[in-house]
């Protein structure tokens, strides 16, 4: 607990000193506020933060990555993570860590955006139930998304590779739903259940589904587990 | 406080280590020496616990690097040959992070930085970057870093490589004061670093411990037999006539020309027969002025030169 919290503490002092979340947190902010503003100015707009929730999610799939991209690229390239793995400290102590950091940053982004909402209740009469769903839906698509873009981290020393395999990993979990409408059954029906995408639209309208509760935790759990299964095969290497 | 017992490396199909097995006792300074190459990395990783061995047994202070890794960890300070460092880091935050990560308590963090930037003369740079350092000093840090935690063992991977020979001089003295705290195996390509630091030398050659013996042992093992340096005014063909027909000399080389005034001659004698007071009293009960007589140890270069064309040889 002490050496996650410590390697938690260490990533979030990064975070802070590199340039790279400001820029993606700052692009992240100015995209989604476009498409707001864009929503809520449209003809027979509604008070509500359905669309910037889909935005949200959809740029978080490039966010992600971005967010975790260097957390264990990096330790390879320095050649850190010899030292990091000599050390008294459990490798699932050192994924935890890492992604809690990034987890953390997440959640400050998207409190950044409660400004929207704030928006809406000055000017409108929002339906409360659905904001707030639509965050936690929003809150689990993302820590799904950085455990995704942490694994791809694991599996490379150069950042931008990591990048575009987190990204490419999670586009493929997203729209795997399009890929559902072309066949029919249980095919269909598997593939829908593997969607991130398809699991977010509850959420949206207010309602909180414990299996896509549990898709997302799931989702983090699998690749988190996967990210310490691929830092122990570094060690053969 | 160390021990590897058969301990094998593949890579694939490629053996990096082969059947390495050696204790070391605590206090020791043992050297590993070999040519690039030879897997001085690869047995070092092992014995950190970074990566398992494919086969065979390491304890360091009694625990199995594999099975009880993490108690093991606690008693190792590692160098690694690369000295990771975090570059975006100042010195003083990585030793922090190090000093967390090794779970010692924050004032104690404290303190021992302090320690280790004194002994490792960092004090001007303790609060600099370390990007922005040259080699020699993060050499250093990487040190300072791997004894901050006061660990039994200390295991140093080629610490004077690629280093200006001034801050090769100064880290070797470094590590001939942390000698006597710490069990330590440093390995190196380069030969009088070993006899200059290490009480015991482990020569490895392709993943295979070729030889093991203190510095000056290991010359009169690989000749099989002793050198004699002597030095004396006598008649140069009764002299060696005399001295080649002792019991246990095996050769007479005559070093000086003919004609010089002093006559200075090798002895090889049988290995461990120590025959310089049989010289001596040869000399004097002759009537010829003795003027040197010492043993000489063939230079570690000869032997490693003498150790890897051989294995050459056979591979060839
Ligand atoms: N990760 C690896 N994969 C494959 N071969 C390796 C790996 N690491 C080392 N080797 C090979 O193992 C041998 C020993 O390497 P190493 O232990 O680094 O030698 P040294 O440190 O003595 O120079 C070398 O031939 C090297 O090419
Ligand atoms: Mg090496």
């Amino acid at each position: 607990m002490k050496n996650t919290a410590a390697i938690a503490w260490k990533e979030t002092k990064s975070y802070f000193t590199t340039p790279i979340a400001y820029i993606v947190s700052s692009m992240f902010l100015v995209l989604t506020g476009i498409f707001f503003v864009n929503d809520i100015t449209a003809p027979f707009a509604e008070a509500s933060v359905r669309g910037f929730i889909n935005w949200a999610s959809f740029f978080t799939l490039f966010l992600a990555p971005l967010l975790t991209m260097r957390l264990l690229s990096e330790e390879q390239k320095l050649g850190t993570l010899e030292l990091l793995l000599t050390a008294p400290v459990r490798d699932w102590e050192v994924v935890v860590g890492k992604y809690l950091s990034a987890l953390a940053l997440y959640v400050v982004i998207m409190a950044l955006t409660l400004y929207y909402v704030v928006l809406l209740y000055w000017f409108g009469d929002p339906d409360g139930g659905p904001i707030y769903s639509a965050y936690l839906g929003v809150f689990l698509h993302g820590a799904a998304a950085l455990a995704v873009g942490l694994m791809a981290s694991s599996l490379t020393g150069n950042q931008i590779v990591s990048a575009a395999v987190g990204t490419a990993v999670l586009l493929t979990l997203s729209f795997i739903d399009e890929v559902a409408d072309l066949v029919s059954g249980v095919t269909q029906n598997v593939l829908l259940g593997f969607s991130m995408n398809n699991h977010l639209l509850d959420f949206r309208r207010g309602i909180i589904d414990t299996s896509s509760v549990a898709f997302y935790l799931s989702i983090a759990a699998v690749f988190l587990f996967l990210t310490v299964r691929f830092l122990e095969t570094r060690r053969w290497r | 406080m160390i021990e590897l017992e058969n301990v094998t490396k593949n890579f694939g199909d490629f053996p990096a280590v082969t059947d390495i097995s050696f204790r070391v006792e605590p206090g020791e300074v043992l050297g590993f020496l070999g040519p690039n190459g030879a897997g001085k990395t690869t047995t070092m990783k092992i014995i950190t616990g970074y990566m398992p061995p494919s086969s065979g047994r390491v304890t360091v202070a009694g625990f199995d690097v594999v099975s009880e890794s993490l108690t093991a960890r606690r008693h190792i300070g590692y160098l690694p040959e690369t000295v990771p460092l975090y570059t975006d880091m100042t010195v003083e935050e990585y030793l922090g992070f190090m000093g967390t990560i090794r779970g010692m308590p924050r004032d104690r963090i404290r303190s021992r930085i302090g320690d280790v930037i004194d002994v490792c003369r960092l004090e001007e740079y303790q609060s600099s970057h370390i990007s922005k350092l040259s080699k020699g000093f993060r050499q250093r840090v990487g040190i300072a870093q791997a004894i901050l935690h006061e660990p039994d063992v200390l295991i140093l991977d080629e610490p004077t490589i690629g280093i200006d020979p001034i801050q090769v001089v100064e880290t070797r003295q470094l590590i001939k004061n942390l000698a006597g705290d710490h069990t330590v195996i440093v390995s190196t390509h380069i030969l009088p670093e070993v006899s200059m630091l290490c009480q015991r030398v482990i020569i490895i050659h392709e993943g295979e411990i070729v030889a093991v013996d203190a510095p000056e042992n290991l010359s009169t093992r690989l000749r099989g037999s002793e050198r004699i340096e002597l030095e004396m005014r006598a008649p140069r063909d009764e002299a060696t006539r005399i001295i080649e027909s002792l019991e246990d000399v095996t050769g007479v080389t005559a070093v000086s020309p003919r004609e010089a005034e002093v006559l200075s001659i090798y002895v090889d004698a049988v290995a461990g027969s120590d025959t310089r007071a049989e010289l001596a009293s040869t000399v004097v009960s002759r009537g010829w002025d003795l003027l040197t007589l010492r043993s000489t140890g063939m230079t570690l270069e000869e032997i490693f030169l003498n150790l890897t064309m051989s294995e050459d040889l056979e591979t060839a």
